[in-house]
C-alpha cells in the first residue's frame, strides 16, 4: 500500500537493463534469500502438526514469511509452492492458503497432509524445519468470496478441502461478517479433524456461525439433499462454496441439480470427467502405443511406465506441457475440445477423444 | 583384446568396427550415461551455484573496480572472467539442459540467455540441434567453419580460402558477432540453399539482444562511472575481447586439430546409436589441463565426452573420460587429446595448410596418417 521505494527502484528499466540478461532477482537471492524483485520466495517460520493419528498420515499447517513481493490473497485461492528436496530437485505442488485474507508481503499459512507417496507435502510435513526456503507463485484462483459477502453462505468441505473454506471463515471471522454461516465438514473421525480446536471454539462462540462436523464412518449422515434441506432450509438458493474429494463433490453437484448458487473447488480432476475409451494413443519419444482408456494423458502415460513431468495435475501450473502432434483432445475440467493439428497440451487435464499422438 | 585389430593398417583415424563391435560400444556408453542420471543429486546442483556465485562476485568486482583508474586492469581481468565463466561453464551448459533436472528456473535450458550479443535461443538451435546432431558431417555441421573457413580437406579449394588465416583471426576477434551472425546462414543465402526472407523471424531477438548487450556494456555502465566513461567503455570492449579469443581458441580446438574426423553424409544414413556416438568421439578433441583451466573452458576441453553426453553437467566429464579412455582402448579407437599449445599449433597450421590447394599427389594420406599415429 504504502511507497515501496526500494521495491519500484529495483523493479525499474534502469536496473533491468544493468541485470541483463540474469534479472535482477539472480544477484539479490545471492545477498540475501529473502530479497528479491519479481520473484516470491517465503522462509518457512513453523510447522505445526494439526492431526497426528498413529498409522495415519499427519496433517501439518506451514506457517510462511514471503518476500516483499507477495501481493497478498484473496481468501479460497492457492499457490504453487516449491521446494527443493535434497537441495536439488525443485518439485512444485499447488496448495490452498489457509489463513485469512492476507496483503502483500503478509505471513499467510497453508496446511496439507503428508500424501504416503507425496514429495512435496512429505518434506514439509516431515522434513522441513523452520528456516527453509521455499518457492511460491502469486495468488492464484476464482473460488473466492466476493467482495459483498451475501447475508447467508454455507460452506461445505472434506477432509484437506477444509482450507480454502477455513480461510474464507477465518476472513469472515475478521470481517466482523454480521449475516449468517453454516460450515459443514466431513472427516473420517474426530482425531482426523483438522483445525478442532478453532472450530470447536467458533462453534461454542456462535456469532451467527453454525459449525458442523460430521463423520459418517462413525455412523453420522451421508451429504444428501434429504439432510442438506434439514440443515440449510431452501440450500439450493444458499450461496455455497464446496470442496473436498472427487466423490464427495460430484454428491454435492447433484444435490445442487445447477444451481447458480454453487460454487465448488477440485484438488484433483473429477474421476467421471474423462472421454470413452476408444482409439490408440502414441507417445513419440518413448515409442509406446496403447488402447485409450479414455483418463487424461498423463495417467496414460503413467500407466505405462512414464514418468512425464507435472506439477499441479489439475491445469494450473503448465508443468506438464507437451506437443500434441494429431489427434483431438477433451479438457477433463472445462469439458472444451480441441483439434488442432499441432498444439501444446496440459496432459493432465487433456484426456484423448479417439486417436491421440503426443510428443512424450 | 581387439585392440591389435589393426592400427597399423588404418589409413585415416577411423578405425573401422563391425555393426556388432559398434552396437556393444554404444550399449557401454549408454550404461555410462544412464549410471551418472541415476547419481546425479545435490553436489552437481551446489557445484553450479558456486559456479554462478564466483561469477556474480567476479562481475561486481570488475564493475567496481573501473571507478579506481589503476586498477583497471585488474578490473578487466575480473569482467572478463565473468564473461568467460558465464559464456562457457553457465551458459553453453546450462543451455544444453545439462541442469534441467534441478527444476530451477534460473537455471533451465528454456530460459537461460547468456552475457554474449547472440540470443540464447537461437543458439540452442543452430548449435543443440545442427552441431550436435550432425557432428563433424560435412554439408549438414555448419560449425565447420562457420560457413566461413575452409576447415577440411573435403571442403572444395577456391581462391576465396586464401584468406583463411585472416578470415579466422577476424572470427576470433569478433566472435561473439559470428555466433550471434551466425543463425542467420548467410553462406547458405549466398548459395541460394536459403532466401532472405527465412531470416526475417529471427531479426526481432537478434535486435533486442544486441541493443540490450551494448545498452549495458558500452553506455549505462560506462555512464555509471561518469567522467571514466571512456575508460569503463574500453574497459568492457577489452572484457568482451578477452572473451571472444578465449572461446574461439578452447572451440577451434574442440573439432579442428589434426586427426579429428569429419564424415560424409552417406556414412551416417540411418545412424545407429553405435556410430553416432563413435562420430562424436572420432569427432572431437579434447585439452589437457588444470582444474582451473577446465573450469574455464566450461570443460570444452572435454570436447569428447561433452559431445558423447551433451546433456551431463560439465563437471562430470573429467571423471567420465578415464572409462570413455579405458573403452576406446579396448576398442582400438583413437582418442584425440593434447596440451593447448599442441591443439593450438596444430589448429593454426591447419588454418594455414587449408589456405592454399591441395597437394594430394606428393603427400597420398601421409600427413592423416601422422596425425592419427601422433594423436
Ligand atoms: C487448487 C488446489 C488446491 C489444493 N490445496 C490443497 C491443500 O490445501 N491441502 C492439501 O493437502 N492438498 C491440496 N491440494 C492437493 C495437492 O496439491 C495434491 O495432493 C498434491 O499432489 C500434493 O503433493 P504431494 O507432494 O503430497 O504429492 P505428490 O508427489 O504429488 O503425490 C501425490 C500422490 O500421488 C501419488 N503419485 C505421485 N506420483 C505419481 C505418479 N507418477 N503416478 C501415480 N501416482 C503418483 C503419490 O503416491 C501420492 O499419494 C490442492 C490441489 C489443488 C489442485
Ligand atoms: S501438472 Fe500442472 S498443469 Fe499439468
Amino acid at each position: 500500500m504504502g511507497l515501496d521505494l526500494p521495491g519500484t527502484i529495483l523493479r525499474s528499466r534502469a536496473v533491468a537493463a544493468l541485470a541483463f540478461p540474469q534479472g535482477i532477482d539472480r544477484y539479490l537471492e545471492q545477498v540475501n534469500p529473502m530479497w528479491a524483485a519479481h520473484e516470491v520466495r517465503a522462509r518457512i517460520v513453523d510447522i505445526r502438526r494439526e492431526v497426528d493419528v498413529p498409522g495415519h498420515p499427519p496433517v501439518a499447517t506451514i506457517t510462511l514469511q514471503p518476500t516483499s513481493t507477495w501481493r497478498g490473497h484473496r481468501a479460497g485461492q492457492h499457490v504453487q509452492l516449491g521446494v527443493e528436496v535434497d537441495g536439488a530437485r525443485r518439485t512444485t505442488r499447488v496448495f490452498t492458503i489457509s489463513s485469512p485474507d492476507s496483503r502483500q508481503g503478509d505471513r499467510f499459512t497453508v496446511t496439507m497432509r503428508a500424501n504416503p507417496g507425496g514429495v512435496v507435502s512429505r518434506f514439509l510435513v516431515e522434513r522441513a524445519a523452520p528456516g527453509t526456503m521455499v518457492h511460491l507463485s502469486q495468488a492464484q484462483g476464482d473460488f473466492v468470496l466476493p467482495d459483498r459477502v451475501p447475508e447467508h453462505v454455507l460452506f461445505i468441505s472434506g477432509g484437506s478441502g477444509i482450507t480454502p473454506v477455513m480461510s474464507m471463515l477465518r476472513s469472515l471471522q475478521r470481517r466482523t461478517h454480521r449475516g449468517q454461516v453454516t460450515f459443514l465438514h466431513y472427516a473420517q473421525s474426530p482425531e482426523h479433524q483438522i483445525f478442532a480446536e478453532e472450530l470447536d471454539e467458533v462453534r461454542r462462540s456462535g456469532h451467527g456461525i453454525d459449525v458442523h462436523l460430521l463423520h459418517p464412518e462413525q455412523g453420522d449422515p451421508n451429504l444428501s439433499p434429504a439432510y442438506l434441506e434439514r440443515l440449510v432450509p431452501g440450500y439450493r438458493d444458499v450461496p455455497t462454496w464446496a470442496c473436498g474429494p472427487a466423490p464427495m463433490i460430484e454428491a454435492v453437484r447433484a444435490a445442487y441439480d445447477e444451481s447458480p448458487a454453487l460454487r465448488v473447488e477440485y484438488f484433483q480432476p473429477p474421476r467421471t470427467s474423462g472421454t470413452s475409451a476408444a482409439g490408440d494413443v502414441a507417445f513419440t519419444k518413448a515409442g509406446l502405443e496403447a488402447p485409450n482408456t479414455g483418463a487424461p494423458l498423463l495417467e496414460q502415460a503413467e500407466a505405462l511406465g512414464l514418468s512425464p513431468e507435472f506439477g499441479c495435475r489439475m491445469g494450473i501450473c503448465f508443468s506438464c506441457t507437451a506437443l500434441k502432434k494429431a489427434g483431438t483432445v477433451k479438457n477433463v475440467l472445462t469439458g472444451e475440445e480441441s483439434s488442432s493439428a499441432e498444439e501444446e497440451i496440459r496432459v493432465c487435464v487433456s484426456a484423448p477423444v479417439g486417436d491421440c499422438v503426443v510428443e512424450l | 583384446m581387439n585392440a591389435t585389430t589393426k592400427t597399423k593398417t588404418m589409413k585415416t583415424n577411423k578405425t573401422n568396427l563391425t555393426d556388432e563391435q559398434l552396437e556393444r560400444f554404444g550399449e557401454e556408453l549408454d550404461a555410462l550415461r544412464q549410471r551418472v542420471l541415476a547419481d546425479l543429486g545435490e553436489e552437481d546442483a551446489a557445484y553450479i551455484r558456486n559456479v554462478v556465485k564466483r561469477r556474480q562476485q567476479l562481475e561486481i568486482a570488475g564493475r567496481a573496480l573501473f571507478y579506481l583508474p589503476p586498477a583497471w586492469p585488474l578490473a578487466v581481468a575480473a569482467l572478463s572472467l565473468s564473461k568467460i565463466l558465464d559464456n562457457m561453464e553457465i551458459g553453453h551448459n546450462v543451455m544444453h539442459g545439462q541442469y534441467d533436472w534441478m527444476g530451477d528456473p534460473g537455471l533451465n535450458s528454456r530460459m537461460y540467455d547468456w552475457d554474449t550479443m547472440c540470443p540464447g535461443e537461437q543458439w540452442k538451435y543452430s548449435h543443440n540441434y545442427i552441431h550436435h546432431t550432425y557432428t563433424n558431417i560435412l554439408g549438414k555441421d555448419r560449425d565447420i567453419g562457420y560457413g566461413i573457413l575452409r576447415m577440411d580437406e573435403d571442403q572444395p579449394w577456391r581462391p576465396q580460402y586464401l584468406g583463411n588465416p585472416v578470415y579466422a583471426l577476424l572470427l576470433m576477434l569478433f566472435f561473439e558477432w559470428g555466433v550471434a551472425l551466425h543463425d542467420l546462414e548467410v553462406e547458405n543465402i549466398v548459395a541460394g540453399k536459403r532466401k532472405m526472407s527465412d531470416n526475417k523471424p529471427l531479426y526481432p531477438g537478434l535486435i533486442r539482444k544486441i541493443r540490450n548487450q551494448t545498452i549495458k556494456d558500452y553506455l549505462l555502465f560506462p555512464a555509471l562511472t561518469g567522467p571514466l566513461f571512456p575508460l569503463t567503455l574500453a574497459g568492457n570492449a577489452t572484457a568482451n575481447l578477452v572473451r571472444n579469443v578465449w572461446a574461439f581458441n578452447i572451440i577451434f580446438c574442440g573439432h579442428f586439430p589434426a586427426g579429428v574426423a569429419t564424415f560424409s553424409q552417406e556414412e551416417c544414413e540411418d545412424e545407429t546409436r553405435g556410430h553416432w556416438y563413435y562420430r562424436q568421439l572420432l569427432g572431437s578433441a579434447n585439452i589437457t589441463g588444470g582444474r582451473l583451466f577446465h573450469v574455464l573452458s566450461g570443460n570444452l576441453s572435454h570436447q569428447i565426452e561433452h559431445h558423447l553426453f551433451p546433456d551431463l553437467p560439465a563437471r562430470r566429464y573429467p571423471d567420465l573420460s578415464v572409462e570413455v579412455q579405458e573403452i576406446c582402448r579396448r576398442y582400438g579407437l583413437q582418442y584425440n587429446t593434447g596440451r593447448l599449445s599442441k591443439q593450438l599449433f596444430s589448429v593454426a597450421s591447419k588454418i594455414c595448410r587449408m589456405a592454399l590447394p591441395d597437394r594430394k599427389a606428393e603427400d597420398g594420406d601421409a600427413p592423416v596418417t601422422q596425425d592419427a599415429l601422433a594423436a
